[in-house]
C-alpha cells in the first residue's frame, strides 16, 4: 500500500466533500422560501412579520450577505469543523447529527446483516437449484424486492406483526424488538441488490472449469459452492459497499417515518421541508463523507482479500488498484480459480 | 359537585366543548339532539360521569397517557413558537395568571386569585395567589411574572404572538410579592385574555437565563401540573407529574396534582401508523386523525374527541395590492360564489363550514351565515357589472386581464379543490399550489400574492383587529377607514356585550367589502382510547391533562 496511493485517493475524497457542499450550498439557496420566515411562523398560521425583526434576524444567520459572501463564510467555518446552528432546532449541527446518527446506524447494521444472509440465501438456492421454474421464480425474487416500495412493505408488516398480532410496538419504544420490523423493511431492497450480484458472479463461478474438476474429486456441489465459489463471488458484493450505503441511507428516510423512529432519515426529511439549510447541509457533508469513506475502505481493502490483485499491482505497476478492481467488478468472476489456492501462492511468492 | 360536570350537564353548551365534557363535540345540528339527550342522562345522574360508555367517572390515580403527534415541535418553547403541538406541551408545564372558562369564554382566576382593570382599559392589577411554586423549588412572585413579561418582550420577533399581546406595554410594577401591575401606552382590553394564555405561561429565573435556543431545547422550568422530563428530538417528549403542584385552576375539576403519572407524547408522523397504534392500544391518543379513519374508530367504539380552533377560520384573504384581489366586485363576488354547505361534504363529520370570519368556539361570534349565502347569479351579475366578461374558455376577462389567480397554501385542506370548481362555474379560475409550509410562509411574507389563505387561532375576537387592522398586521393591505375606528373601540372596554357588538360590526363590515372569504372552520379531532378519560380542551382548543385520567378497559 503505497503512501502516495493513499494521499491521492484521500484527496479526491476531499474533492468530493467540497463539491458535495459547494453543489448542496448553492442548491439550497437557490430555492424558493425564507429560513428566517419559516423560523419564525406561528405555527404555520397567517401572520404577518415586523421587517426590521426579520432582518436582524437574517443578519444573525448571516443570509444579508451577498451570496458569494455567505458562501465563504459557510465554508470558511467548515474548516474549522463549524457546521454552525440548525435554523429551526436552535441546536449545532453537530450534536442534532450526532445524537441521530446511532439509531440509524444500529438500523442499518441490522438491515445489512439481514440482507447479507437472505441475499446469500437467495443467491446459493438459485444457483444450486436444478427446477429451472425454482432457479427462475427465485431469480426474479430480487427484482421484485427493489421494485416493492419500501413504504408499503413497512405498514404492511405494521399491520401483521403489530397491529394484528402484538409481537412488536409500531412505535419505536426504544426496546430491542422496536428494531426488528424497520431493520426487516430496510433490508429487503439491500438484500435484493446482494442476490442479484451474487447471483450473478455464481453463475459466472459455477460454469468454470475448476468445478467440474471439484465436482470430480468428490465434492457435493453446496461444498463446493459455499467453499470454493461463494468467496470469490462475494468479492463483487463488496464492492459494492457504496451503493449499499447510499441504498440504505435513502431507505432510512422512508424506514424511520413509517417506523416513526429518531435518525438520519427523520432529520433530513424535517430539515428539508423546514428548509433548515445549515442542517441540511451538514447531513449533504456527512453523507458524502461516509460514503467516500466507505468506497475508500473498499479500495483498500480490496487487495487484501483478493491477492490476484496485489499480483497485478506488483506487475502493472501504471495500473492503479481500482482499475483493477473495476476490470473485476466488470467482469465478475473472470478466472475463479479457487481463492484459497491463489492465496496459497501468493503467501508462497511473498 | 365539579365544575365540569356542570358544564357538561348543560346540553346548550355541551355540544360547544366544556372543560371537561369527553365526549365528540361538533357543532353540526344533527349531534344536537343526541347532545340534549346525554345532557338530560347527566343531570339524572349528575355526579360528572360524562363517558358514552358508562364508566363510573371516579377518577383513578396513575398511568402514563401515550400521546401520538404527528409532527415533531421543533422547539418546545410556548413563549417562543405557536405551533399546536408545542402549545399543547406549554400548557403542561406552566400556568397563567387567569385561566378562560371554554364554554362561556369568561376569564377566571388561576395564578391571580383577583384582579382589578382600570377604565381606560390601560392599567391591569393582578393579585397573586400565594405558595405557588416553579419545578425547582423556587417561589412564583410578582417578580417571576415581571422578568418573564421582560424576558418576551426582549425575545423581539422570536416571541411573535406573545410581542402583540402586550404591545404598547409601558411598565410594569411590583408594589409587594403578590401585586403586578401593567401599564399601557393605549388602551388594550385584549390583554386579559392574553394573561390566559400559555404563550404568556412563566418559567422560573434559571430558565430566563438559558439562551432562546437552549430553551427551545427543553431546558424549561414551569409551574404546571407536569414538568418537562425529556425533550428528544423526533422520537419523544416525556413529561411527569408534580407531585407538589396545589394551585390548579378555578376551572379544573379538582385541585392537587394531576391523576396521570405522566405524559408521553411519541412522535408518530404516519397517519396510518397513529391510527393503527391507537386501535391497538399501543398509544392512548391520536392527536391528528384523520377523515377516512373516523368510522372505524367510532365503530370500534373509541371516543373522537374534537373542538373548533377559536379565532379567524380557514378564509382566502384578498390582498388590495393584487390586481384582480383589488376589485371589490370580484371579492364580494367569490363570497357569493362558494357553497359552504358542499363544502361540508369533503371535511370530517366534526368540522363545520364557516358561518362568519370566527369561527364558533370564538367567545364573540356570532352567526352571520346570511351573509356567505350561495349566490351564484348574484356573484355571476356582480361580475358582469364590474365589466368582468366571459371568454372563449368559461374564464372572464376584463381589459384583456384574465381573472386568473394563483393560490399556494401548504396545509392539508381537499375542500380547496371543490373551492376551485366552485368558483369555475363563476368563471373566476382559482390554480391552487401546494407547497411546503417555508415556500408558503416566504411567499406570504413576499406579499406579491392576490391572495393567501389560512387561519388564525386565538380564543377573543381580538385576532380580526390584530390580523385585518390597517394600524396591525393589515394583511388586506386596506387603507384605514370606517372598520378601524370599529376595530379600536373594541380595546377600550373589558365590557363583552359592547365589545362582542363591535366586533360583529366589524365582521359585518369586512365581509361586506370581501376582505375575507371564509370556508371552513379548522378543528383538531383527535381519537382516544376507551381507557382515557376526560381528555379536555382549554378556551384555545389545546389540551389541558391536569383532569385527564386512564382507568377501566384498555
Amino acid at each position: 500500500m503505497s503512501l502516495r496511493f493513499l494521499a491521492s485517493r484521500l484527496a479526491q475524497g476531499l474533492l468530493v466533500l467540497w463539491i458535495a457542499f459547494t453543489l448542496s450550498f448553492f442548491l439550497l439557496y437557490w430555492l424558493p422560501g425564507d429560513p428566517v420566515i419559516t423560523m419564525l411562523g406561528a405555527g404555520g398560521e397567517l401572520q404577518s412579520f415586523d421587517p426590521a425583526e426579520v432582518a436582524r434576524l437574517r443578519a444573525e444567520f448571516h443570509l444579508d450577505q451577498p451570496l458569494i459572501v455567505q458562501y465563504l463564510f459557510a465554508f470558511g467555518s467548515l474548516l474549522r469543523f463549524d457546521l454552525g446552528t440548525s435554523i429551526q432546532a436552535g441546536t449545532p449541527v453537530t450534536e442534532a447529527i450526532a445524537s441521530a446518527l446511532p439509531s440509524t446506524l444500529a438500523l442499518a447494521a441490522l438491515a445489512l446483516v439481514i440482507a447479507l444472509l437472505v441475499g446469500i440465501i437467495i443467491a446459493v438456492s438459485a444457483t444450486l437449484s436444478r427446477r429451472p421454474l425454482l432457479r427462475d421464480a427465485l431469480a426474479a425474487l430480487p427484482g421484485l424486492g427493489v421494485a416493492l416500495p419500501t413504504f408499503w412493505v413497512g405498514l404492511m408488516l405494521l399491520q401483521f406483526f403489530s397491529f394484528r398480532l402484538p409481537l412488536f410496538p409500531a412505535v419505536s419504544d426504544g426496546t430491542p424488538a422496536a428494531i426488528v420490523l424497520p431493520a426487516v423493511t430496510l433490508a429487503i431492497p439491500l438484500s435484493a441488490i446482494i442476490a442479484q450480484v451474487l447471483f450473478r458472479s455464481l453463475q459466472n463461478a459455477w460454469v468454470q472449469p475448476f468445478v467440474t474438476t471439484f465436482h470430480a474429486s468428490g465434492y457435493t456441489r453446496l461444498r463446493l459452492l459455499l467453499r470454493q465459489a461463494l468467496p470469490v463471488a462475494l468479492l463483487p458484493t463488496l464492492t459494492m459497499g457504496g451503493v449499499l450505503f447510499g441504498q440504505a441511507l435513502a431507505g432510512s428516510v422512508v424506514v424511520e417515518n413509517v417506523f416513526s423512529r429518531q435518525g438520519l432519515g427523520r432529520l433530513a426529511q424535517t430539515a428539508v421541508t423546514g428548509q433548515d439549510i445549515p442542517l441540511v447541509q451538514g447531513i449533504v457533508l456527512f453523507a458524502a463523507a461516509v460514503f467516500v469513506l466507505v468506497n475508500l475502505i473498499t479500495d483498500l481493502s480490496y487487495p487484501l482479500l483478493d491477492p490476484r490483485l496485489r499480483a497485478a499491482r506488483r506487475t502493472r505497476r501504471t495500473s492503479t488498484v481500482t482499475e483493477a478492481a473495476h476490470q473485476e467488478r466488470g467482469s465478475d468472476v473472470a478466472n475463479p480459480v479457487p481463492s484459497s489456492a491463489t492465496a496459497g501462492s501468493e503467501g508462497a511468492r511473498a | 359537585m365539579n365544575i365540569a360536570s356542570l358544564h357538561a350537564s348543560d346540553p346548550a353548551h355541551f355540544a360547544g366543548g366544556g372543560r371537561a365534557a369527553r365526549t365528540r363535540r361538533t357543532y353540526s345540528t344533527r349531534f344536537a339532539l343526541a347532545a340534549l339527550t346525554a345532557g338530560s342522562l347527566l343531570l339524572a345522574g349528575c355526579s360528572g360521569s360524562a363517558g358514552a360508555e358508562g364508566d363510573d367517572g371516579q377518577p383513578q390515580k396513575g398511568g402514563v397517557l401515550k400521546v401520538a403527534y404527528d409532527t415533531d415541535p421543533q422547539c418546545v418553547d410556548g413563549q417562543q413558537v405557536g405551533y399546536n403541538v408545542t402549545l399543547n406541551i406549554t400548557r403542561q408545564i406552566t400556568d397563567s395568571l387567569t385561566d378562560q372558562d371554554p364554554k362561556t369564554g369568561e376569564i377566571k382566576p388561576w395564578l391571580a386569585q383577583s384582579w382589578d382593570v382600570s377604565d381606560d382599559a390601560k392599567t391591569f392589577t393582578f393579585h397573586l395567589r400565594d405558595g405557588v411554586k416553579f419545578h425547582d423549588g423556587t417561589d412564583f412572585t410578582s417578580a417571576s411574572v415581571k422578568e418573564n413579561f421582560e424576558a418576551i418582550r426582549d425575545l423581539g420577533a422570536k416571541a411573535s404572538i406573545g410581542q402583540t399581546y402586550i404591545d404598547g406595554l409601558k411598565s410594569i410594577d411590583t408594589p409587594d410579592k403578590q401585586t403586578v401591575t401593567f401599564t399601557f401606552d393605549q388602551p388594550n382590553a385584549q390583554f386579559l385574555q392574553a394573561t390566559s394564555t400559555m404563550n404568556l405561561g412563566f418559567y422560573s429565573s434559571k430558565t430566563l437565563e438559558q439562551t432562546p435556543e437552549q430553551r427551545c431545547t427543553g431546558d424549561l422550568v414551569g409551574t404546571g401540573a407536569f414538568t418537562l422530563e425529556k425533550v428528544e428530538h423526533d422520537k419523544a417528549i416525556t413529561l411527569k407529574r408534580n407531585d407538589d403542584y396545589d394551585w390548579a385552576s378555578s376551572l379544573a375539576a379538582h385541585e392537587g396534582p394531576a391523576h396521570l403519572d405522566g405524559v408521553e407524547f411519541s412522535i408518530v408522523p404516519e397517519a396510518s401508523v397513529r391510527n393503527g397504534s391507537l386501535l391497538s392500544g399501543q398509544v392512548d391518543v391520536d392527536t391528528t386523525v384523520q377523515s377516512q379513519d373516523e368510522q372505524t374508530l367510532e365503530a370500534q367504539g373509541l371516543d373522537i374527541v374534537s373542538r373548533a380552533n377559536p379565532g379567524v377560520v380557514y378564509n382566502l384573504v384578498p390582498k388590495t395590492t393584487g390586481q384582480i384581489a383589488e376589485d371589490e366586485a370580484v371579492r364580494k363576488a367569490l363570497n357569493k360564489g362558494i357553497d359552504r354547505q358542499q363544502l361540508a361534504t369533503v371535511v370530517s363529520d366534526h368540522q363545520a363550514p364557516a358561518t362568519s370570519v370566527l369561527a364558533k368556539s370564538t367567545p364573540q361570534y356570532e352567526d352571520l351565515s346570511d351573509l356567505l349565502a350561495y349566490d351564484p347569479d348574484g356573484a355571476k351579475k356582480l361580475l358582469d357589472d364590474a365589466g368582468w366578461k366571459p371568454g372563449a374558455d368559461g374564464i372572464r376577462v376584463k381589459d384583456g386581464t384574465k381573472l386568473t389567480t394563483t393560490l399556494t397554501y401548504w396545509q392539508d385542506a381537499p375542500f380547496l379543490e371543490l373551492v376551485q370548481q366552485q368558483l369555475r362555474t363563476i368563471g373566476f379560475d382559482l390554480q391552487l399550489e401546494k407547497k411546503t409550509i417555508a415556500e408558503v410562509t416566504a411567499l406570504q411574507a413576499e406579499g406579491k400574492e392576490d391572495f393567501t389563505f389560512g387561519n388564525l387561532t386565538r380564543s377573543d375576537a381580538d385576532i380580526l383587529r390584530n390580523y385585518f387592522g390597517a394600524n396591525e398586521q393589515n394583511s388586506n393591505a386596506r387603507k384605514p377607514g370606517e372598520i378601524d375606528k370599529v376595530l379600536a373601540r373594541t380595546t377600550e372596554t373589558l365590557d363583552e356585550d359592547a365589545r362582542k357588538a363591535d366586533f360583529t360590526q366589524a365582521t359585518k363590515l369586512i365581509l361586506d367589502e370581501g376582505y375575507s372569504i371564509p370556508l371552513v372552520e379548522l378543528t383538531g379531532i383527535v381519537g382516544t382510547g376507551k381507557n382515557v378519560h376526560d381528555f379536555a380542551f382549554e378556551a384555545s382548543s389545546r389540551y389541558q391533562l391536569h383532569d385527564t385520567w386512564l382507568g377501566g378497559e384498555q
